[in-house]
């Protein structure tokens, strides 16, 4: 499966399109990393916890959104978009969309 | 009692958000000149002279936060108006870092450049639930050729 945010994939073309694919989830960490996080907005600077959190949200909603191009006989998703939103303290929304194809 | 404690937690703020931001600058800036010689671009055109045989998807993110004192400063700023020097330079560690972060991913990956690279920012979790502003997601993201 290729993945770009281009309208393309370089030295190939495209012979299929099926569409709009997209994968979200919404995660959230433990109390301890919610605690942690508290204290860090004390001192300021890089929120290890959460960085790592929205990391593995996004290559959740990424999986899930090529699982979905999968599905409909795709092999690459051009056009990838990402987007963040807080759902709630401590929880966020991951949402990644693209345009499934088939490329030769 | 309060006001103590408010004290407190302004100076350590203040002395420990220093000295994180400006290691962070010096780690920044140094790791920048070492990834000078990956191109990246934001626009979608890719080097024609150059044969494209591989695309992939990159990306870095980071969350920061500001430490108390300027968020306090900040608070006090809202006030008068103008320039909000204190997220200024948190926005930019941010961005930095995030880029930093996906260009690191492409050079083990092995491109020789970035295309419609795109950076994207969101608050995540207020702490204090009013207007302060809580933690900044920054995400870095484009495509990777080589």
């Amino acid at each position: 499966m290729i993945i770009t945010n281009i309208d393309s994939v370089p030295g190939k073309t495209i012979t299929e399109h099926f569409g709009l694919v997209s994968g979200n989830t919404i995660r959230a960490k433990h109390i301890g990393r919610d605690i942690m996080a508290g204290f860090k907005n004390i001192f300021g600077g890089e929120l290890k916890g959460y960085t790592e959190l929205l990391e593995e949200s996004r290559q959740e909603a990424l999986s899930r959104m090529i699982a979905q191009a999968q599905s409909v006989g795709a092999n690459a998703v051009i056009n990838v978009r990402f987007s963040t939103s807080a759902i709630a303290q401590g929880a966020a929304e991951l949402y990644a969309y693209g345009t499934a194809v088939k490329v030769s | 009692m309060d006001l103590i404690i408010f004290m407190i937690l302004v100076g350590v703020g203040f002395a420990t958000g220093t000295i994180i931001e400006r290691k962070h600058f010096q780690s920044i800036r140094l790791r920048e000149r070492r990834h000078l010689n990956l191109v990246t671009t934001s626009t979608k055109i890719t080097d024609p002279e150059k044969n494209i045989s591989d695309a992939i998807l990159v990306s870095g993110s980071v969350v920061v936060s500001v430490d108390y004192f300027k968020r306090v400063l900040a608070a006090l700023i809202n006030i008068t108006g103008g320039r909000v020097a204190p997220y200024e330079t948190l926005l930019d560690r941010g961005r930095r870092e995030a880029i930093l972060r996906m260009k690191e991913s492409a050079h083990a990956w092995g491109a020789h450049s970035i295309v419609n690279m795109r950076v994207q920012t969101s608050t995540i979790g207020n702490q204090n639930g009013k207007n302060s502003l809580g933690m900044v997601e920054v995400i870095a993201y484009g495509t990777a050729v080589k």
